[in-house]
Formats: C-alpha cells, structure tokens, sequence
C-alpha cells in the first residue's frame, strides 16, 4: 500500500485548564479512508484534544495542519469550513427545536430559511444510510439512539469528510451499536475520516483501522489495530500492566432484604417509566441491573429510596428478626426514621449527591446535621468523619475544606461512596458508580462495594459496562423498557444473552 | 352602557409603550439576557427624545419654523441611540463581563430612572417653568397626527385609524419580531442561542455577538416606548416619575404573552385597558375603590403566571438558559 | 474582547484568589468609580473635584444630625438587605421587598390608627410587632407557596405583589385621610403618641440602628450555623440534593420566605412606628430593589453587608448634598448610585476570571 498523507496533522498541542494539564505536546495524524480509534482511560485528554480540532477549546500551544497547510482553528465554525465535524458525547442538540431545525442550525446558506426544503434533503441522507428520523419532530421527544443519528446527519449536512465521534456508543444497544458501526464503515469507504473516542477495547479492535493511545494528557503512540492485541493496548493506555478481573466472593448468608412487588412508575409527563417490576434483593449480595440507559434504572432506584412518587405496587424492607416495613410513599426523611439504613449513591453525584460549592465535611453532613434537638449544627463530627474518608481511601485533596466541584470525578465519587457507607447501611443501592472515574478509581469502587456485601449489606448496584456487571454481581436484574426481562445468575451467563435480554422487549420502547 | 369607542383607543394609547417594552424584552430574553433594566431603558429613551427635541425647538425659536421631518427625526435619533448606549452598557456587563443579570439589570434601572429624572428636572429648570413640568407640544404635534380621514369616519376612524406613526410602527415591530423568531434563519439561531447557547456555539453561532444585537435591538426597540409615551400619550409634557412602573408591566407583560411578540399586541392592549379601567367604572364618590382597581393588570399578571406554571407545558416555558452567562472554557 | 478572537486573548477561570486580593480588586473599582463619579460631577457643575469630594463627606457627615441620619438610612436598608438574603441564599429571586415592607407597615398603621386609643401603649406596640411581622410573612409566604407548589417563577410574582401592595396602601390612604381630601394620612396620633416606639436616650433614631444590629448578628448566626441556615445552602445549591437526603424542599422554601417577609415587615414596622408615624406608598423608596444589589454585592454575607449598605447610603447622602448645593434634584443620586455598581459589578469579572495573553507557538508563558 503506498504512504497515505494525513488529512490532519497535529503537532506538538497543548492545552491546560488552570493548573490541571490536559494535553501536553501530542502530535497526532488522521488519514483519509481510515477509522482511527483514540483511546486513552478517563481524563486522559482525548476529548480534550478533539474539542482542540473541533474549535470548541482553542490549543495555548501548537499547530494543526490540514491537507498540509497549516490552520487557525477558532470556532466550531471554522471546523466546519474545514470540513471537521463532531458528534459529542453531550449531544448538542436544542430541545425544543425540531430535528431539521437542529440540523441546519449555524448554516449560512444563501436565500431564506426553506424548512421544507431542508427536510427534504434529510429525508434523502436517510435513505441513502438507513436512518430512521422525522425532520420534524421535536428533540425532546426523541430516544438517545435517535439523537445520536441527528447528530451524525447535521454533520454529514454540512458535508463533512472528517468525523469525530465521541464515546458513541456509550448510550447504544449491541443492536443499535453494530448498526452504528455499519454506518462507520459505509463512510471510510466512501473516503471519509472517521476518530471515534472509546475506551472499550472490543469496539476498538471491531471497528478500527488504526488505534492511537494517550495518557495523562500525552500521546504514547499509535498503530495499526491489526498489529496489536487487547493486551498490548491496555498496556500502553493504563502504563502498567493490571489484573483485569474483579474480585467476586460468594455471598454471604443471603437473606431476603428488599421485595419489590409490581412496581409500577410513571413520569410527571405520563409516560410509563417501571411496568409491573418485581425482585428481591438479597443482603450480602451484589444484584446487578443491566439495561440501556433509560430502561427505568434511575426511577426504579429513587422509588426504593424513596424520591420517586410511585403509580402502584410495594416495596417492603425485611429487617434481621424477619419484620417487614413498607417502604413505598414514604419520603427518605420518614425512610431513615424507620430505623432502615439506607444508602444511595446517586448517578448525578454534584447535582444530586453532593454539593459542589460546599467543602468536603460540609458533604460530609448532608445526610446527618439532623441529628440531636439543637438548632445549631455540630460541625466536628462532619470534620472528623471527612478525615477519616481523605485518608482511608486516599482522596487527593488539599484539604477537608476544599470545596468538592475542585476535585477531580473519582475523589468526587470517593467522598460520596465514603460519605454512603459511613453510615453503616444495610442496603446500599449505586447507580453508575464507576461512570466517568479511571480504571485504578474504579478498582477502588469495586473493593469498597464488594467489602460492604461481605458486611451483610444488600447491594444493587445498576451499572452501564456489561463486561464489569457480569464480573461483579451475584445476580442480574436486565431491565428492558421499563419491565424485567430476566433475572439470571452473575457466574457463567453468556455477555451476548444478557445483550439480548436488554433489547428483548423492544417494542416496549415505543410505547412513550 | 359601557363606552367602548371611547375606552378602546384610551386602552390601546396606553397600551403601546407597553407593547414597545415587552416586544423589545421579548427579542432579549430569546437571547438568553433576563434584562430587568428595561424600565431604566425606557426612562432613557423617553428623556434622550424630549433632549433632543428640547434642543431643536430652542434652536428654532418658534414652532412656525420646524421642519417636521427634522421634528420627528431628531428625537427618534436621540431616543434610538440613548437606548442604545444602555443596551450596551447592559451587554458589556452581562456577556463581556458575565456579571449577574438580576444585579445589573436592577442596577440599570436605578440609573436609567436617575437619569432620566435627573435631565428632565434639569430641563425644567432651564425652562424656569412654573409647573414641575417640560412642555414640547410643537413637536409632540408631529409625532401625534393622525391620518386626516379618520376623523371622518365616525366609530371607525377612533378605534382604529385615531393614533400617531409610532403607534402603528409599534405593531408592525411587534409583527415583524415574531416573524423572525419564528421563520427566519437568524430566529432559529437567536431561539438556540437563549435556549442553549453551548450548543449554538458549537454549531458555528456566534453566541456573543448575538446576545450582543438581539440585546441592543432590544433595548432601543423598549427606548421608543418611553418615547411614545412622552411625545403621543402625554402630548409632549415631560414630568419627573410621570413613566411610572409600566417598565415592570411591560417585563410582566413578555411572560403574560409567553415569549410571543405577536401575543402581545392584544395583551398590551388588554392591560393598557385593564390600566385604566378605574376610570370608567363607575364608583361614585368611593376613590378609594378606584386604588384597588388599579391593581388589575397586576392580579391578572400573577394569575397567568400561576396558571402557566401550573399547566407546565414545553413550548411556554422561559428560554432555558435565560439568566445565565456564557463562557465557552467552562469546565 | 471576546474569546472568539482567539490568538490574542485567553480567558480562563482563576483559581483561589485571596480574600485580600478579591478585595483589592473590589476597592480598586470602587476608587476607580469614586473618580468617574467625581468627574461627572465636574462636568455639570464646574466644581474642582476636591470639593466635590469634600461636599459628598460633608453630605454624609456634616453635622450630628447628618450622620444619624445616615445611621438612620444604614438600618433602614441593611434590615431589608438582611431579610431578602436567607432566600437569595436560597437562589429564592425575592424582588418583592418593596412589598413586603410596604404591607409591614400598613399594619403597623392600621394597628396605630385602629387601636390607638383603646389598648395601652405597650399592648399597642406589641400588637404592632406582632402585626407587622406577621403581615410581611404572609407577602412573603404567597409567592413562597406558588414557587414550592408549582415552580412559578418567584422573580415576576414578587415583583407583582409589590404594586399589588402599593395599590393596597394607595387604597387605605384614602380611607384614613386626613383631613379628608388630603390624600395622605399625615402624622398619625400627633398628639397622644401612641404606638410610637419608644425613643432610647433622646435619640430618635437610635432604636432602629440597635435593634437591626441585634438583627444582623442574629442572621449571621441563623445562616452560618444553625441547621435551618445549612438546609437553606443545600437548597440554594441543589434542589435535588436537597430532596435526596431528605429535606422538605418546599417546607424551607416557605420557611425561609416566611422569614425574608417578616424581616421586611420589621423594617416597615421601624418607618412607621420608629421614625415616620405615617404610611405613604413611596414609604419603601425603592429600597426594596436597592437591597437586592446591597446583599449581591456583599456576596450574601451579612457581616459583609454592614458596609456595603454604609457604601450605598453614603453615596446617597454624600450626592444629596451635592444636589441641593448645586440645585439639582435628589435623582442626581441615582446616577453616581448607578456609576458605582456599574463598576462594583463589572469588577466581579475580574476576580473571577484571569486574561492572560497568549504567545504564539513558543514554549511556555
């Protein structure tokens, strides 16, 4: 094959955001007619990087080449006339406009706005690559997968020969995953260049031509897909090589802690969000909840703790001595009264588990300043117990007093994790606990959850990596448009039957 | 019976500053800029228009020899670029400088009602009048004629053809705002920009410049309110605080009519009418109950607001980034 | 001077200023605004600066009575600055002080014109109290209540109740006229005093500035370490926090309006009964609003508060004065109140964002 010339050459970028250094000195080139994988753990300055390219961020230092000529990128704008188009992670889409209306938004096309016309044209790039879109529907009443495909047509839109494609797949099926993919390769072929952003190693070694690694913000290298192996590659991104399996210890003494009977939840809008679900979750066992995002994970772990109002159904907490207390209507406040200790990390862990402006210790007392008949806060024991989470699991802080949005998204999930534990629970529910957080956090996460099953705590840990939930957990719940497809044993199931059961009941989905 | 040829122009008079305002209020906050120095802004329009008009009647020496285009010109110019400057103003702060909305907006209001007290009692005072009053009545004229046939033609003529340019030129920009936030490319991209202005940026939009425009444009579009008011509505008679509060009525009005500016051309009315029903409702010798009738268009201001939360739907909702500043590196 | 121009400059978020550097940087802006205001004055006047300096100090502290009016004017403000700050700590948008303070004392008159000669002076002054306070509350709760109940927007509905509450007070006016015609209320119980708090040491404004003082510290405390002052962070901060580890949301939210309206019932208790002895409709004088911008700029620190409130009324006296040396009227204050903020404001940006230059593919800064 002769030398292809990169259509992008970055050279020698750097890009700092205050003290934090996300990328330092990467060179990197992309070629026309190839897929390039950019792989590099959390935080390791890819998207960064992307963003540098797709005139979000503009680099402090270094220079960017196009067809060998060297350009000043200062706006999305000027991505675009460059040809370079992105598909964030965060899809950047207005909800309340329409899909066309999205689609030509920012375009400066001569004559007046013909939104006929540009839905036509959609309509046309649909059936050529098999989308499935209405122009004229609203985003807000759009599933993830659909989002994601108008992204991907505003940028083929705007003719676009270099795509950059962040963690696409993170929000996907298996299903709609392979779909995607086909896609992909539909447009190397046709000579575009594609960068999709991942850290999953399947994906990189199923879809990519050419894979290229950064850490902490510096290029390691890059090569062709085919010369390597997941091994190698896991290498070069964590810089050492690590165990790549995660402990699971049996369970221990498991005993009935939570029933959830016909659960029934709808949203504010009406829309059936859990269907007649029901489970039980065992104490010193790991129950793990698979399903694509927005299966009914998040209402289905808020009506346990008690911040979701509930159409019907029961949701009964059994205690030691075996006595039964009905969870369902009470609010955590009356939850807590109770007597059930009960933990819940949430997914959203600045917006809805901590508060970012506040300091570690003030975090530290969210769930117990209550405590006692004084009207003043007693500020010592928060203190205290801040201490004690910084050293034990070793947050990187400067101190108890920093205010939690400072820190990095794994110490953030840590002080929250400590702070849930603390506690003492017996049901500990987590949603997406590793989300975001680098391979050696989420080991951290792991230890902390798998301890906590060795102490007797129920846990129901709802996760988005199948890979880890099938490591990790006891036992499976597969949630699938709101109702539970299946519950299978953790050990020894097959990842593609758990990948069917997430997408099992699809017509259900359509159902909103 | 109720006099409605005589109530609806009364009504509508008082109805199109407001209609200025919220028209203008309307194409800022699509912008994302929640502008509560819009009764500053107002103040400033209203006396920037009564300075330049004061200075050219002067310049005149008597009325005989005003041109009336210069007449009409030169106040608008006045009132235009005196809107301008504290659109501006407003803009540096809040999009340059990404200070808070509320704070800033306050903070212009308390300026732009000074300022506009300050120069009208400074005017009066040159004019060494006996009332605390300025009385521009030469220009006021040109700004008040109406079309000479409707006079003529009875009812007619005084609901609908009764009132000066400005009053027509108010619902033709209320018209023509709506039909650019509706159907033009830069309403798409003015419409991202107030409602998610990351995402607008990143599809090529020039958040800043935008906000900028719409602002500005906003604030001089508010400014010929003041302006109507002083030269049409109040026969060219500028007093100190006679503006009063419809700055807040006009702000009331943008929710009032959710974001449409169209809406708004019968809801300015409708207030201008509920403003001064007091007047024809018979009470007898009870003032006092006159007071509360005063308080209508507010009532019915906090009724609609309630109703509209209450009903909660997506299309009348407030652009949902109004209030916020932009800043791109935000991480 | 926008990001977008790229290469030149580069905006990004500073990291921990110093408390002193902040403040540096507030009171550069604050000079640096004295002086504009100083030249504008110039402008119209033709005075030297000095003097204008000068006639500004002696506006605020000329005579003894000069600077108790002054103390006068600083409780009046900083007591309705200190009621809307436990909501604005809250992110509770309360524009409705005016109001508040408006309805305050319209009880307080209600109660002196109404029961002035038929309970004693200290029944009198107590049912006062309790009137005042509780009539701000209730101003306060309505808007409190739609906000928890359905997520109205509290900016619009507080700013509504105020003319709401004007029209109110327009509406008594007339009814208490007097005489009749007048269209004010005039003193009320000239002679007989009653319900006119007491005076502490001859001095008629000394009251007032102690008890918004035991005001200010009892704030401080109520926000800074009382469990009540913790909630209403965590729900300034995140409503869903707050739900989540479960606070009543809605409970605080009228809890604590409840208390910015009694705060402002207060202070309209302390006009009509401490100093005024009558109820106009302009008896708030858009302190209400100026209070907003008092507590903004003091970062809703009440400590802090004491002197951003002497700053404000300074400035107000101090151009007052100026007014009626050089004859213009009293909205001159206005415009050097404006000049002030405009500055105070943009300076924020300053201490929150660092500009620094950026050199073209060279090595390091």
């Amino acid at each position: 094959m002769e030398p292809k010339t990169p259509v992008v050459q970055m050279r020698n970028i750097t890009k700092t955001f205050g003290s934090v250094v996300a990328n330092e000195g990467v060179w990197l080139d992309i070629y026309k007619g190839e897929i390039l994988a950019l792989l590099g753990e959390n935080g390791s300055g890819k998207t960064t990087l992307m963003n540098m390219l797709s005139g979000i961020y503009f680099p402090d230092e270094g220079q960017i080449f196009i067809n060998g000529e060297e350009v000043v990128i200062r706006s999305p704008k000027d991505a675009f006339d460059h040809g370079i188009g992105m598909i964030h992670q965060h899809f950047k889409l207005v909800d309340v406009l329409t899909a066309a209306e999205n689609i030509v938004l920012g375009l400066k096309e001569p004559g007046r706005l013909d939104l006929a016309a540009v839905s036509k044209r959609i309509r046309a790039l649909c059936d050529a690559y098999g989308f499935d879109v209405d122009p004229d529907q609203k985003i807000y009443d759009m599933s993830v997968s659909q989002k994601q495909t108008v992204e991907i047509i505003k940028v083929l839109y705007r003719g676009a020969d270099i795509l950059i494609l962040d963690e696409p797949t993170a929000v996907l099926t298996p299903q709609e995953t392979e779909k995607l993919f086909t896609v992909l390769r539909n447009m190397r072929d046709d000579g575009k260049a594609i960068v999709i952003i991942t850290h999953k190693m399947n994906e990189v070694e199923a879809l990519s031509d050419r894979v290229a690694v950064l850490r902490h913000g510096h290029f390691i290298g890059d090569m062709p897909t085919a010369e390597t192996d997941a091994h190698e590659m896991t290498n070069m991104l964590v810089g050492h090589p690590v165990e790549l399996s995660i402990e699971r210890p049996d369970p221990v003494d498991p005993k009935p802690r939570i029933e959830v009977k016909n659960l029934t939840v709808r949203s504010i809008d009406g829309i059936l969000k859990l269907e007649d679900v029901s489970f039980t979750a065992n104490s010193g066992e790991i129950l793990g909840i698979a399903g694509i995002s927005g299966s009914g994970q998040k209402e289905l772990l808020e009506a346990i703790a008690g911040l979701q109002p509930v159409e019907s159904g029961s949701i009964c907490y059994v205690n030691d001595a075996g006595q039964r207390e009905e969870l369902l209507g009470k609010d955590p406040l009356s939850i807590a009264e109770l007597g059930v200790a009960l933990s819940f990390v949430p997914e959203d862990r600045l917006g809805m588990g901590l508060v970012g402006n506040m300091d570690i210790s003030a975090n530290m007392m969210l769930r117990s300043f209550r405590r006692g008949k004084s009207l003043f806060l007693n500020r010592k024991a928060p203190q205290k117990l801040a201490e004690q989470v910084v050293s034990e699991l070793e947050v990187s802080t400067p101190g108890v007093t920093t205010p939690v949005r400072r820190l990095s998204g794994g110490n953030v999930q840590k002080v929250l994790v400590g702070r849930e534990i603390a506690s003492a629970p017996t049901v500990l529910l987590t949603a997406y606990a590793v989300r975001g957080l680098d391979i050696n956090s989420s080991y951290t996460i792991y230890d902390l959850i798998n301890k906590q099953k060795m102490n007797g705590v129920a846990v129901i840990y709802v996760g988005e990596d199948l890979d880890v939930l099938l490591e990790l957990s006891d036992r499976i719940l597969v949630l699938c448009g709101g109702k539970v497809s299946g519950i299978v044993e953790g050990r020894g199931v097959k990842k593609r039957d758990v990948g069917m059961m997430m997408t099992r009941l699809g017509g259900a989905s359509e159902d909103e | 019976m109720f006099d409605f040829v005589s109530f609806i122009p009364r009504a509508v008079v008082q109805g199109i500053p407001l209609l200025y305002g919220s028209t203008g209020e309307t194409l800022t906050e699509k912008s994302g800029n929640l502008n509560l120095g819009i009764p500053g802004v107002m103040y400033v329009g209203g006396i920037s228009g009564v300075i330049g008009a004061f200075l050219y009647e002067q310049s005149c020496g008597s009325p005989a020899n005003m041109n009336g285009f210069l007449a009409v010109g030169i106040p608008l110019c006045a009132s235009l670029f005196g809107s301008l400057l504290m659109g501006l103003l407003y803009c540096l702060l809040t999009v340059t400088l990404r200070a808070n909305q509320n704070v800033t907006g306050l903070a212009l209001t308390t300026f732009g009602v000074g300022f506009g007290n300050f120069f009208g009692g400074s005017l009066i005072k040159l004019t060494g009048s006996e009332v605390p009053s300025i009385t521009l009545s030469a220009t006021s004229a040109y700004f008040s004629r109406s079309l000479p046939f409707a006079g003529k033609l009875g009812w007619f003529g005084k609901i609908f053809l009764s009132y000066g340019f400005l009053a027509y030129l108010a619902i033709f920009l209320a018209l023509i705002s709506a039909y650019v936030l509706r159907r033009t490319r830069t309403g798409l991209h003015l419409r991202a920009v107030g409602e998610n202005p990351n995402t607008a940026d990143a599809a090529g939009i020039n958040v800043n410049r935008y906000k900028y425009r719409a602002t500005c444009l906003g604030s001089m579009i508010a400014g010929l309110g003041g302006l109507y008011y002083v030269m049409d509505y109040a026969c060219g008679i500028w007093s100190n605080d006679a503006f009063g509060d419809r700055g807040w009525l006009a702000i009331a009005l943008v929710i009032f009519t959710v974001w449409r500016p169209n809406v708004s051309i019968f809801a300015s009315i409708l207030f201008g009418g509920l403003y001064i029903l007091y007047l024809f409702i018979p009470t007898g010798m009870n003032l006092a109950v006159k007071e509360l009738y005063k308080m209508l268009p507010y009532l019915v201001t906090l009724v609609v607001l309630v109703i509209t939360s209450m009903r909660n739907k997506r299309e009348n909702q407030p652009p949902a980034a109004l209030g916020l500043a932009y800043f791109r590196e935000e991480r | 001077m926008n990001n977008h121009n790229g290469p030149l400059f580069h905006i990004s978020k500073r990291k921990n200023l110093l408390w002193y550097q902040a403040w540096a940087i507030r009171g550069a802006a604050i000079l640096l605004a004295l002086i504009v205001c100083a030249a504008v004055t110039t402008l119209l006047t033709g005075e030297n600066p000095l003097s204008v300096y000068a006639t500004i100090f002696r506006g605020a502290f000329g005579t003894t009575r000069k600077v108790w009016i002054l103390l006068q004017n600083m409780s009046i403000l900083l007591c309705i600055s200190l009621a809307v700050t436990p909501a604005f700590r809250m992110r509770f948008w309360n524009i409705g002080a005016e109001g508040q303070v408006l309805v305050g004392s319209l009880a307080t008159a209600a109660c002196m014109i109404c029961l002035g000669d038929k309970l004693p002076n200290w029944a009198l002054i107590l049912t006062m109290i309790a009137c005042s306070i509780l009539a701000g509350a209730i101003w306060g709760l309505i808007p409190a209540f739609f906000k928890a109940k359905w997520n109205t927007n509290e900016t619009l509905f507080t700013l509504m109740m105020n003319y709401v509450a004007t029209q109110l007070v327009a509406y008594f006016v007339i009814i208490w006229e007097v005489p009749k015609g007048a269209g004010k209320i005039g003193i009320i119980n000239q002679n007989s005093m009653a319900g006119w708090l007491p005076q502490i040491g001859g001095q008629k404004y000394l009251l007032n500035v102690l008890v918004v003082a035991v005001v200010t510290v009892l704030v401080y405390i109520y926000l800074n370490y009382t469990k009540h002052g913790y909630e209403i962070s965590v729900v300034g901060e995140s409503e869903r926090t707050a739900r989540y580890v479960g606070i009543k949301v809605g409970r605080v939210i009228l809890r604590t309006m409840a208390l910015s309206g009694a705060l402002c019932g207060l202070a309209g208790l302390l006009l009509v009964g401490g100093t005024d002895h009558t109820v106009t409709t302009t008896i708030a004088g858009g302190r209400g609003f100026t209070a907003v911008m008092v507590s903004w700029l003091a970062k809703f620190d009440p400590l802090v508060m004491i002197f951003t409130t002497f700053l404000l009324v300074f400035l107000d006296r101090g151009a007052g004065e100026i007014s009626t040396v050089f004859g213009f009227n009293q909205s001159f204050a206005d415009i050097l109140t404006g000049i002030i903020l405009f500055f105070i404001i943009g300076s924020e940006f300053f201490i929150r964002y660092k500009l620094s230059f950026r050199k073209k593919a060279n090595k390091e800064e």
